[in-house]
């Protein structure tokens, strides 16, 4: 466990913009204006699945007040090529045919055209003025059907790769993959008990409070600049400027704050079609999307379908794992059914694995990453059967977990070798926890554990320091901030300097103000954009003491630094001092930080919660919640537990209520928050939360991105716990009253 | 339709005019025609609080007020919450327990305890979390946000 002693990392200073979150005065996505602003509307599909026959935009254009519109056909038309956006290669015309439809629909929502007008109401107007003709076809809407011969198809011209290798097979399976190691048939045969049972989820969607905003204006001197709210500025520089077929540079992004992402706002939507609009008519273009076009018209997360297969030995070591995965991708290939592979038994030390995943399109949103994407539905299986297997043999539930936990060498069926990880700690942990061994009293309570993992990526990050004469600095880094990580940013780069974290002044610079940063995604944050202000802070201290030695007339090998002092021999100066000084000795010191980590780490999160089901109305009611995680070394522990907290609340709303809700011919029938049913205050106790701290040894202060790992176990824990309390598994999300009374009805007859 | 009405309100205490569509929603008004844009839209139909705003004496969704029928009402706004340059203690509680991620579901909860508070100074964790259902928080999970409020109850400021 870490036991380095720190003066500003392990802190929890008020964060540098919350004077201005808890006024009203920070700017998001929506709230930005400028002179001359044209408020848009897109249009969007109200078919699943249908060609386009014909788009004719004349009456919206004659309508007052509409200065522009645009359709596919504005696009540049070039020939079709794959891009890397920072996620792996797709082909740049699924990426435009996402922004504005070409050719088909293929989910309803689906943005089709868009106008430009001198407000929202004629805007709308004239988004209605649009006559589009669609010759509708045949949907497909689970992965099931999707991959049954004959079934109608997403792509006519998608082929499958199977292991890696292009195929000439047609049909809605994009990627077939398998994981395996060790011998999986005389795996099961050595296991005494042996579980094998299939799971659905449902498609859920990120929850943001903040609809998607974006204004561009196509300038006179040929730049494009963007204001918007984003998971990553420089994401939606590359994919515009890849769209609109224009180099990078000519693209300025400002990120305005942005007030929720979980995945979903990593995407483009609405950038490149502002910019359009702007182009044609010369004036600022703001577009922003309804609740209904968030829930209708961007990236859910995939339902899914899986089988899992565990068998064990009585002594109760797991020796054999097999999995089927098939997730909905949506519209567009890119389900995160990979991870979901990778993290389904990435908690356990297992000889034997088999494990199959299908990335299948259906006509539904085209699916984006939510928090550890593809983990939560995969571990919801998994840790469902490992629970039967514990009650089989008899063995406590955590006890059962720790004989076959994951730790520093273990393989993974996906390939690498674990470093320095935190599961056996988090498990251990969870079975000392006060709550796991509080007595649950009462009928139709129980208790439910679960564990889940999830990676943390690296990529690049960038930032900028510049000392002040006051001593204290002002630093750009380049990620926007989701949830106070300007704070955890800023205080790893006071550590360094041995200032005070409120003596960083730190800010989100745009795409032409800070070098490339990857997206606020991935649990990489704290950890990359931390590694960057880490570097940073040390060149400033590295010119610091050469700055004292100057002055001092020693080497600058001589001058020590500890806790903001430089010292040589008797000669002294606290960092305040020095930095009154830059001018007479040099000039201003600018301090940088490029990097490209590797060595990110994995995070291992584990729920304990306590439930109370209803036999009358199948309402499952939480009564107490403990979130268990690693955070290697929690920065800033408030925003850790914050993090943690969040991760639980998602995930306890994903377990038993959240849902799209499709008629048969694919439209969402509940597309408003009043349907789609979030958890309020009123829903939920207060979850207790358990940081963990195994250093990663691949980062400066051991940092573990946080962001993600703690949504995976809730809803397996939640399962397990409503058996213990109604004698039912559930193995199909959400666990809503309809579906627990049916299981309960089940088990009567 | 189109033709502008002339409305006489006041906003956190200074009297104010404006010219509004009648169809536009008193969060429009406040946002687009005023410019104070500290109360958001989430939803615009009333489900995530996001655009609370207190109407004499009653927390409102903005979005479900229409900006003619602000005539003659006193509206408190996030924008009129902190008393001058010094923030209000549920302000100063919410930066403290750190009951903010993302922040833009911030300025209704901040209005909606503030609406709690002047009324129920004590309230119970209960009361607070019936209370505050009405909006809808992706991040914090709550927890910071109902300590946050404990805290603001139970500080002198708000006591008197």
């Amino acid at each position: 466990m870490s036991d380095r002693e720190y003066a500003v990392v392990g802190t929890r200073p008020v964060r540098h913009d919350g004077a201005d979150k808890v006024t009203g005065r920070a700017l998001y996505g929506a709230d930005f204006q400028a002179a001359d602003l044209l408020h848009g509307c897109v249009l969007r599909s109200p078919h699943s699945h249908a060609r386009i026959l014909r788009i004719d935009t004349s009456k919206a254009m004659a309508l007052p007040g509409v200065k522009a519109v645009v359709t596919a056909a504005d696009f540049p038309q070039g020939p079709d090529r794959m891009v890397d956006l920072g996620d792996g290669d797709v082909p740049i015309s699924y990426v435009r045919g996402n922004l504005l439809a070409s050719g088909k629909v293929l989910y309803r929502g689906h943005a089709v055209a868009a106008v430009a007008a001198v407000n929202q109401h004629i805007a709308e107007e004239a988004a209605g003025l649009i006559e589009v003709e669609y010759q509708p076809l045949p949907c497909v809407l689970t992965a099931p059907e999707a991959m049954q011969e004959g079934a109608p198809l997403v792509h006519e011209d998608l082929k499958t790769k199977e292991l890696g290798q292009p195929t000439d097979r047609a049909g809605n399976v994009a990627e077939h993959l398998r994981f395996a190691m060790g011998d999986i048939d005389a795996g099961f045969a050595a296991a005494d008990v042996v579980v094998e049972r299939e799971f659905r989820t449902a498609t859920v969607h990120q929850g943001y409070i903040e609809p998607h905003a974006a204004t561009a204006l196509w300038n006179n001197d040929g730049r494009v600049l963007i204001w918007c709210s984003t998971q990553g500025a420089f994401i939606v520089r590359d994919v515009t400027a890849c769209v609109l077929d224009i180099p990078v540079s000519r693209l300025k992004v400002t990120p305005m704050e942005i007030g929720g992402g979980f995945g979903g706002k990593i995407t483009v939507y609405l950038e490149p079609v502002a910019a359009l609009l702007s182009r044609k008519c010369g004036r600022p273009v703001k577009l922003v999307m309804t609740r209904k076009d968030v829930f209708e018209g961007t990236g859910p997360t995939p339902g899914s379908f899986i089988r899992v297969k565990i068998g064990a030995r009585n002594d109760g070591r797991i020796t054999a794992a097999q999995a089927y995965l098939a997730y909905e991708a949506g519209a567009n290939p890119g389900s995160m059914v990979v991870p979901g592979a990778m993290c389904i038994f990435a908690a356990y030390d297992i000889a034997n694995v088999a494990i199959d995943c299908y990335d299948v399109v259906v006509n539904k949103p085209s699916t984006q990453a939510y928090r550890a994407p593809g983990a939560t539905n995969a571990a919801f299986a998994a840790e469902t059967v490992v629970d039967e297997i514990a009650e089989k043999l008899a063995l406590d539930p955590i006890e059962f977990r720790l004989r076959n936990a994951a730790k520093e060498g273990t393989r993974r069926a996906d390939g690498p070798k674990y470093r320095r990880i935190g599961c056996v700690e988090v498990l251990e942990t969870m079975k000392q926890h006060p709550h796991y061994n509080a007595p649950l009293a009462g009928p139709n309570r129980g208790r439910g554990v679960a564990v889940g993992f999830w990676f943390n990526i690296g990529f690049p990050s960038s930032c900028n320091i510049s000392v002040n004469a006051d001593g204290t600095v002002n630093l750009v880094e380049g990620s926007t901030d989701i949830g106070g990580s300007r704070t955890s940013i800023a205080m790893q780069a006071a550590e360094v300097l041995g200032i005070a974290a409120e003596d960083v002044n730190p800010s989100v610079g745009d795409t032409d103000s800070v070098g490339y940063t990857s997206m606020t995604g991935g649990s990489r944050t704290t950890f990359a954009t931390g590694w960057a202000a880490w570097e940073a802070a040390q060149d400033v201290m590295r010119q610091m003491k050469e700055r004292a030695a100057k002055l001092w007339g020693v080497d600058a090998a001589a001058v020590t630094a500890e806790t903001g002092v430089f010292r040589s021999g008797e000669n002294k100066l606290t960092f305040r001092e020095l930095a009154a000084r830059l001018v007479e000795t040099g000039g201003p010191i600018v301090g940088r930080g490029a990097v490209n980590p590797k060595g990110a780490g994995g995070s291992f999160a584990g729920s304990i919660v306590d439930v109370e089901v209803d036999p009358e109305t199948g309402k499952v009611s939480i009564l107490r919640f403990t979130s268990v995680q690693d955070a290697g070394k929690a920065i800033h522990p408030s925003y850790v537990e914050g993090q943690m907290q969040g991760g639980s609340v998602q995930g306890i709303g994903w377990a038993l209520n959240e849902e799209y809700f499709m008629s048969s011919d694919g439209a969402m029938l509940n597309s408003s928050f009043l349907d789609y049913r979030m958890p309020t205050a009123l829903d939920l106790p207060m979850i207790d939360t358990a940081i963990v701290e195994v250093p990663n040894p691949g980062h400066p202060f051991g940092v573990r991105g946080v962001g993600e790992a703690n949504i995976v176990p809730p809803p397996a824990a939640i399962a397990n716990a409503i058996y213990r309390a109604a004698g039912v598994r559930m193995r199909r999300l959400p666990m809503n009253p309809p579906a627990i009374m049916e299981a309960i009805w089940d088990q009567r007859d | 339709m189109h033709n502008k009405v002339h409305v006489r309100t006041t906003i956190n205490g200074e009297p104010r005019e404006f010219l509004c569509e009648p169809r536009q929603s008193l969060l429009e008004c406040l946002r687009d025609v005023l410019g104070l844009t500290g109360a958001k839209e989430g939803c615009n139909d009333g489900n995530c609080g996001a655009c609370t705003v207190i109407m004499d004496d009653r927390i409102v969704a903005s979005c479900l007020v229409l900006g003619v029928e602000a005539e003659g009402a006193a509206i408190t706004t996030i924008e009129g919450i902190s008393q001058g340059s010094r923030l209000h203690p549920i302000q100063r509680a919410f930066l403290e327990n750190a009951a903010l991620q993302c922040g833009i579901c911030t300025p209704g909860f901040i209005v909606a305890a503030k609406a709690l508070l002047d009324r129920e100074p004590h309230p119970s964790e209960e009361r607070i979390r019936t209370y505050l259902a009405n909006n809808l928080c992706r991040c914090t999970g709550y927890d910071k946000i109902v300590r946050a409020v404990q805290q603001a109850a139970a500080s002198e400021e708000v006591a008197r």
